[in-house]
Order: C-alpha cells, then structure tokens, then sequence
C-alpha cells in the first residue's frame, strides 16, 4: 500500500473522531451518556479481538479481566488513600497480570481447551468478586466510588473516555502492524508453521494475551469513571459471551470490526431493551444471519465491498 | 554435519521408525526413498523436533537435538517444508516468508515499530531467488498448488539455514512443475552453499539430483550409499525397486 492510500484510509476514521468532539453541547445528556457506554464497550471489545482475531485464541473469559480492572482502581479510590493516577495505573497492570497467571496455563493447551480451562479460571475470579465481602462487596459490588473531578460531570468523563479510546487505538494498531502483530496473525493462519521458522509459538500469544488484558483493564478503569460502580457482572461469563459475539458481528478480521460490533449491541440494549427484556433475541437471529450472510462481520463486508487491505479480510474456506 | 543415530518412534502398537539411521555431510544434496508408510515423514518430523523419539539420537553439528523444542532447533540452522503446503493462507506471499526473516533477525517481538519497513529487502531478496517477486502481493491462499509450494521453500530459507529438509518438495506437481522445482533446488544448494535433505517418490528424480540415497522400509535403514550402490543392491531391489514401485 502506499503512503497516500494509507492516509486515504484514515480518513474517514478522523471525521468521526472530530464528529464525535463536537456532539455533547447539541445531543441530550441521555445520549451522551450511551455514547461514552459504546465507547468503554467498544475498547473492550477490541482488546479482545487483538486475541481472538488477530490471535486466534479462544479468550472465552475476557470479561474476568476487565472486572479486574475496575475493581482494582474502584478498590483503590474507596479503600485506600493513595493518589488517582496510582488507581489509573494498577488498574490496567493488575488486569494485565490476571492476564499473564491465567493466560500462563492458558497456552498449554490449544483451541477448545484453551477455551475451557480459561472459563474455568475465570470463574474462579468471578467467584472471588462475588463472595469475598469484606474487600468487594460481594454481590452488591461497591457504589458511589469517588471519581475525581475532571471527570465528574458526564460532559467531562465522555470527552476523557473518547480521548483514552483514541490513544488505546492508536497504540494496538501500532501493535498490530509490528512484526509482533504480524507475526500474531500468522500464529493465528498456522502455529505448527510458526514453530518451524523458530518462533516461540506458546511466548508469544501469551504475550499477545497480557496486551489484550492490559487494554481490559483500561476498559474497566473507565467503566468505573462512567458509573462509579463495580458488581460482579462485571466479570460474568455472560458478558464474556458478549463481547465474543461483539467480536463477530463487528468483523474479527477487520480492525476497527469490534468498534461497529459494540456499537450495535449496546444501542440494541438501550433502544430495543425499553421495549422487551428479551432484547437478547434479536441479538441472536442476528448472529444466526450473521453467521449465514456475512461471515466476516459487518465491517468485513464493507471492507470487502469497498476494497481496502486484502490480508484482513481475506478467509480461508 | 547431521548424524542420526539408531532413531525409535512408534504410536501405540505401530513402530513407524525402527533403528533408522542417517548421515548428512556439509554441502550434500542427500534423498530419503521409501516406499509409503517407510517413516519418511516421521524420521523428518524427529529431526526439526514435531515429534520427539523414543530412542536414538539427533546431532546436528555434533550437538545433541533430541530434546530441543522445534523453535530452537530452527533456530540452530535446520529449516524444512512440509509434505503439504504448509503456509500462511491469509497473508501477503510476501509477509509469508517476512515472518520468517523477522524471526531469524530476531525481531519478532518488536512492538511499535511498523513491519512494512522491516526485512524488506532480505526478503525481495528471497521472493526473487525463487521466482516469486511480482506475486508478492497476492494472497498465498490464492496462489497456484505449485507455486504455494515454492512459497514454502521461501519461507524455510527466511531462516538462512544450514540445513535445509524438504518433505517431498514436487508431490502434486505437474512434470514440468517438478522439472523446475528440481533445478530451482540444485540452483539453491549451489548458489548458497546448503546443505539439503529431501525425501521424493518420483525415483527419476531422486537418481539425478541426489548425491546419496537413503533407503528406508519398514522404519530401518536398509543402505545409505551413492546412488549407482543403492541402484546395484540387492536388498533394496528386493524391498523397493522390485516391488511395487518398478
């Protein structure tokens, strides 16, 4: 690609950006307050798909990690005095080294075991999040976290959230197009390949894994900044199923495919869950059509139809 | 430079190495015969260390190699392809064999640094040397059977081996696909001083190409020799030659 098409294809990502700089002051408070939700899910859900799509491991517990994240800097702001930029670091790092003791035993194991041992030690977490209530509250988490003043107001916090989003997108798109990113991908097309032109297959998704645990964490740090609460759905293997099919639907080859894919869910949560609690449903006739129509994903299939980066869309079958 | 050494490996009941043994010199083009299910492969599999044996030894430059992850011991200077093509179906021909260069460069972990400026040159290098420079942007997946197969040997030489074992470089190739394949790899041997090791059904080939013959049934080594001996005798007449083969 050359430099003018690679500028080209950045395009339209800053026009939303500077769209999107502009909207508090004339969109209701209401929205404001979803948008910044879309973003926090959206970080989310492409720090797992630096793994599951670039990576092609089966992180069926991402969400352990960002509840981890969260209550470590809502643990912090309650329970300590320790200054905030201490609560915005560990919250990130101690996320990041779940990551690395989960993701440790992880890599032993390849595909569908991978999947399951991860589910379990997750659970585990979750289980910890849940009954430990002298430190986390159990099961009614812990509210009202003293949030600082810069991001107080919802105006603020969704200008802080859109401008960490940025630079956390910034920084796995550098990842994702280093030799360490690409050689992820091709962990992902061919480990046993890998293996033979000496790379340490097991070193590097477990590498690939704290990255990914590390940018949960920071989706959680700003969960907490938007709703000044923790609670053990945070860390619920439902919402790890959730942010999977975010993955999917979005397009887990493409790399902005999980902006899109938690976009859609979390508007079909708000504008649909009015409506009928069982909101889940339509979200499942959409995977099923999904899975039917586009296989790669709704970004997929735009990037197919307007043809940009062939290695990213490109499959196999 | 290669030694092996009396090399077992069976799963379950069945013994698919048996006492195999095998001597590469520096410079050789040495072939591997067999009729199917002699343990080519798996002999092949035990040197670059996807399997591991239940005896014998593997020495590459008198260094023991039997317990060594397959990582490592690419790293040491054995590179292979495999018996089908074996690639990396969703990327660029190009960044196929640039993984291979950021590995042996030792820069696979490299974080923020974009990869489209790294190894460029080593590895237009190599697309070059092997015919493949103008589809090196094309899919790999989307390139003919033939050519995914000189894909593979590009991306062993990404790792600038000393060794270089092919796994039955020309099956699945059309006569004159084989033919060039052929020339390509003595091309190779001699241009960058390798060492080769190959294992080939088509005996045409294997007579004029290699230097020595190792001749495998049933998991043993039957001889090891030039190729006009392996041709005079009589045992491997009796295995292979005069069996189903002739």
């Amino acid at each position: 690609m050359t430099m003018k098409n690679r500028f080209k294809s950045f395009v339209p990502y800053g026009v939303i950006f500077v769209v999107l700089l502009f909207l508090p002051p004339v969109i209701p408070r209401f929205y404001t307050y979803i948008l910044t939700s879309i973003f926090v899910t959206a970080l989310l859900a492409m720090s797992l798909n630096v793994v599951v799509g670039h990576g092609g491991l089966f992180q069926f517990h991402h969400a352990a990690f960002y509840g981890v994240g969260a209550y470590t800097f809502a643990l912090i702001l309650t329970k300590t005095s320790l200054p905030i930029w201490v609560g915005f670091v560990a919250g990130p790092v101690a996320a990041a080294m779940a990551g690395l003791l989960v993701g440790w035993f992880c890599v032993r194991l390849t595909r569908l075991y991978f999947g399951m041992l991860q589910i379990s030690l997750g659970s585990l977490i979750w289980a910890i999040a849940f009954r430990w209530y002298s430190l986390t509250g159990g099961d009614d988490g812990i509210h009202g976290v003293p949030v600082p003043d810069f991001v107080s107001s919802s105006t603020s916090a969704y200008y802080f959230i859109l401008i960490l989003l940025t630079i956390c997108l910034v920084v796995m798109y550098l990842i994702l197009r280093s030799p360490f990113g690409m050689t992820l991908q091709a962990i992902r097309d061919n480990p046993e390949r890998c293996e033979a032109v000496g790379i340490n297959v097991r070193r590097h998704q477990l590498l690939g894994i704290v990255i990914a645990t590390f940018f949960a964490g920071v989706a959680g740090v700003l969960f907490v900044v938007l709703e000044r609460s923790v609670f053990p759905d945070l860390l619920f293997w439902v919402l790890s199923l959730e942010i999977f099919i975010m993955c999917l639907l979005g397009g887990w080859f493409t790399f902005a495919g999980p902006i899109l894919g938690a976009a859609i869910t979390v508007s079909l949560r708000t504008f649909v869950g009015i409506y009928t609690e069982y909101w889940t449903l339509i979200l499942g006739v959409m995977l099923i059509l999904l899975i039917f129509f586009l296989p790669e994903g709704v970004m997929g299939f735009i990037t197919e139809k307007f043809g940009a980066r062939p290695e990213r869309v490109y499959q196999e079958r | 430079m290669l030694r092996i050494e009396k090399i077992h490996k069976s799963f379950g009941n069945f013994v698919a190495v048996n006492g195999a043994s095998l001597t590469v010199g520096k410079g050789e083009l040495v072939a591997v015969i067999g009729p199917n299910g002699a343990g080519k492969t798996t002999l092949f599999n035990l040197i670059t260390g996807q399997l591991k044996p239940d005896r014998g030894k593997v020495l590459f430059n008198d260094e023991d190699m039997t317990k060594l992850p397959t990582y490592h011991i690419c790293r040491k200077g054995i590179a292979r392809s495999f018996q089908i093509a074996n690639i990396f179906h969703r990327l660029t021909v190009f960044r196929n064999v640039q993984v291979s260069v950021l590995s042996e460069q030792g820069k696979s972990n490299k974080l923020f640094s974009p990869a489209h400026n790294i190894a460029v040159e080593e590895t237009n290098r190599i697309l070059e040397s092997v015919g493949l420079l103008e589809n090196a942007e094309n899919i790999a997946g989307s390139l003919s059977y033939g050519d995914q197969r000189i894909l593979e040997i590009a991306i062993a030489l990404g790792n600038e081996p000393e060794l270089l074992i092919l796994d039955e470089p020309t099956a699945g190739m059309s006569p004159e696909e084989t033919a060039a394949t052929m020339a390509l790899i003595k091309t190779l041997a001699e241009t960058r001083g390798l060492t080769i090791l190959f294992c080939e059904h088509d005996m045409d080939v294997v007579f004029n190409t290699a230097q020595s013959i190792m001749v495998m049934h049933y998991g043993r080594t039957i001889v090891q020799a030039k190729p006009e001996e392996v041709k005079a005798n009589s045992q491997v007449q009796e295995a292979y030659l005069g069996g189903e083969n002739a």
